[in-house]
């Protein structure tokens, strides 16, 4: 994985002591909140219900074990004892002391890592495939695009005050395992009929208040133009993205306002412009970012995994995923136990995932959108020895992507946006299925809980989504359903009037049981609900 | 170059530039577009810089205001501005803080009227913040500072 030069270490080390200056001058009174609060946000420091939060940017989600190790000692020392996997693959503290702030970011620099733009309305932590260079069906490793990306975003003169946040990902399969089209940028990279590698652009995706699915604006965009494309979607929507109301200011509401075509004819002629000005990272910067990226030496071994223990057996075919080498496995570490919090992990458990990581997968790991955590090279050979040790570290929960699978916000329990709480109903849902038997018969299912209208839960995206409404003081749960976040990519629609939170527990239940009347061969409950659509789901929920 | 520190008669509190400073009104861009013989401007947020491309030659102040500094366009009026050859003063004026120098300066802005006064020593740390930059900026275009990818290629 990508090693900091010393170029790196001095850019993240001069936002630190930044930072620093910045804390100094709003104690000494010559920042006022008003002033300091963009800049706080740039450095990832929220005010939340009870606390700062701090957000630390894993970039395309990939650290190494020292890294893991680093984040779960933070989160002893600064915080209380556990921290929070996001679905932008980053992790959050949510009990942070401003003083403590500046020694984090410093503790974090001295791993290679920072909270750089892991907020406010600049562009934020590049996202990508948590399979990267591992996974059996990717053209090439999307990571060292990331990087380029990640360096080209970092500290940008002229997109630090954009209209809103700015979310960009990278993957490189037909295959989306990264929500790609429901970014303000999602870059797919391709090969030409030529056989030349370039980068496929969909641009104004998101989800929140407005969910809206990234059209395609240029299906090849030739590598060494990358940066230069990329800096012309940015600069066409820093200048005319809304700046009148922040609730229509991401590059979604520009794309749909002005329409595809001529936010796209906009874009080229800033392209045209800005290759005249050469403003492309050397073709050579890319090559030195891809050797960091060579796949570890995977050796041949056995290739048949012994499934005759059905612990083990059910857990290698729900958390495991194929390999690029057949002696290989990708092995996901659920962050989901039954009555868990989604996405949380103590500093204990963090330490050990570094340690299983060094011993088993070359010393990597990654982090999923869905909030679990991959080690992506595990030889079958060592499968049972690991999953025997994630069994004792309570980490091997086998629910990946099915209703246990939970994405949940942190909701009313820490945010200050919410209207509802999604912790709670995310741990009695996973509780209610596990307790029925019922979670091994629905087989993939994504369930996807927001304590708000934006929708940092993905509820959109959900094939069950889940959105908490205040109502009149009492929290209501609105269910929609047939949201995908995947390749076959679709926004989910609401069922009807919302619930209280037992009732939608047992609307759950109720949709659930319709798909397993319902279902043919193979389908899943997205499947069917698109075959059947929402009308037989709306008789059972609320009668004829 | 070292800038002159808060030495100017009005507003202007950073100047990089030797020649003698405009001090006369500026008019709008329409305005500008419409006068043959206006020689300073002032852009505002909403304002489209390229407006003003056909009239360079003839000016020697653009003033870009910042009503408020979370509002980014200045940013770009100032690139697209200097992309297109302007060398005349490049003035940021309006809610500008220590903070936002640093990004303003590589965007080709080479004098500062911030509408309160900044702290010299904050405000000479803050110039100085980047001793290398990642991406290309006026700074760099046309080769007056490599970025961080090009010197680790210079051979």
């Amino acid at each position: 994985m990508y090693v900091y030069d010393n170029y790196d270490q001095a850019m993240v080390d001069a936002r630190v002591e930044e930072f620093r200056d910045q804390a100094r001058r709003r104690l000494e009174g010559k920042l006022s909140e008003d002033q300091f609060k963009p800049l706080r946000l740039m450095n990832g420091l929220y005010l939340q219900l009870h606390a700062y939060m701090l957000r630390v940017a894993i970039p395309y989600g990939t650290l190494n074990s020292r890294q893991m190790s680093a984040l779960g000692d933070i989160a002893d020392r600064y915080d209380r004892g556990y921290g929070h996997f996001t679905t932008r693959q980053n992790i959050q503290y949510n009990w942070i002391k401003l003083e403590d702030a500046a020694d984090i970011l410093a503790d974090l620099s001295k791993v290679e890592m920072h909270a750089i733009q892991t907020s406010g309305n600049c562009i934020r932590n590049i996202s990508s495939d948590h399979f990267a260079g591992a996974a059996h069906d990717e053209l090439v490793d999307p990571r060292p695009y990331a990087e380029l990306m990640r360096q080209w975003s970092s500290f940008h003169p002229e997109f630090t005050y954009l209209p809103r946040k700015f979310k960009i990902c990278v993957i490189a399969s037909e295959k989306d395992r990264a929500a790609m089209r429901l970014h303000d940028i999602g870059i797919q990279i391709v090969r030409s009929g030529e056989g030349e590698l370039g980068a496929r652009f969909f641009v104004g995706g998101g989800m929140g208040r407005t969910p809206m699915i990234a059209p395609m604006i240029r299906d090849f965009v030739p590598l060494d133009q990358l940066i230069t494309y990329a800096e012309a979607c940015l600069r066409v929507y820093n200048r005319h993205g809304r700046r009148d109301n922040k609730y229509k200011a991401r590059i979604k509401i520009l794309v749909h306002e002005l329409g595809k075509e001529e936010y796209t004819r906009q874009v080229e002629a800033e392209f045209v412009h800005l290759l005249e000005q050469g403003i492309e990272p050397p073709r050579e910067e890319l090559a030195r970012i891809a050797r960091y990226f060579a796949p570890p030496t995977f050796e041949d071994g056995p290739k048949q995994i012994d499934r005759s223990d059905p612990d083990f057996a059910l857990w290698v075919d729900r958390n495991t995923h194929r390999h690029r080498h057949d002696s290989y496995v990708s092995a996901v570490i659920s962050l989901k136990p039954v009555g868990g919090i989604p996405g949380d992990a103590t500093g204990d458990q963090m330490r050990q995932m570094a340690r299983l990581a060094k011993q088993y997968s070359f010393d990597e790991l990654r982090i999923m959108h869905t909030q679990n955590v991959v080690l992506p090279h595990v030889r079958i050979a060592d499968l049972h020895a690991l999953w025997t040790e994630l069994e004792a570290a309570g980490l091997g929960a086998p629910n990946l992507d099915t209703i246990e699978d939970i994405i949940a916000c942190p909701g009313l329990d820490y945010c200050s946006l919410a209207n509802a709480r999604s912790i709670p109903l995310a741990q009695r849902l996973a509780e209610r299925f596990a307790a029925n038997g019922k979670t091994g018969k629905l087989g993939e299912l994504k369930l996807k809980i927001s304590g708000c209208i934006n929708a940092c839960g993905h509820h959109h995206a959900g094939h069950i989504g889940i959105l908490g409404v205040d109502k009149k003081g009492v929290e209501n749960y609105q269910l929609s359903l047939g949201g995908s976040e995947a390749e076959d990519v679709s926004l989910a629609k609401i069922t009807g009037p919302g619930f209280d939170e037992d009732g939608v527990i047992e609307a759950v239940d109720t949709v659930t049981d319709l798909y397993l009347a319902q279902r043919k061969e193979g389908e899943r409950f997205v499947d069917t609900y698109r075959r059947i659509g929402m009308e037989p789901f709306k008789e059972a929920l609320y009668g004829a | 170059m070292e800038p002159d520190w808060g030495t100017s008669p009005d507003a202007v509190q950073f100047r990089f530039r030797d020649d003698e400073m405009v001090d006369h009104g500026t008019v709008t861009v329409d305005a500008c577009c419409d006068q043959t013989n206006a020689t300073a401007v002032r852009i505002e947020p909403g304002d489209d810089a390229r407006h003003l491309l056909p009239y360079l030659d003839r000016l020697s102040l653009i003033e870009v205001n910042f009503p408020a500094f979370t509002d980014g366009r200045g940013y770009s009026s100032a690139r697209i501005l200097r992309e297109a050859g302007y060398l005349g003063e490049l003035r940021a004026v309006g809610d500008i803080g220590v903070d936002q120098l640093s990004h303003m300066r590589r965007c080709g802005f080479d004098a500062f009227a911030p509408d309160k006064p900044l702290d010299e020593q904050d405000a000479r740390r803050a110039f100085a913040t980047w001793d290398n930059v990642y991406q290309h900026g006026v700074d760099t275009i046309g080769k007056r500072r490599s970025t961080i990818s090009e010197k680790r290629h210079e051979v």
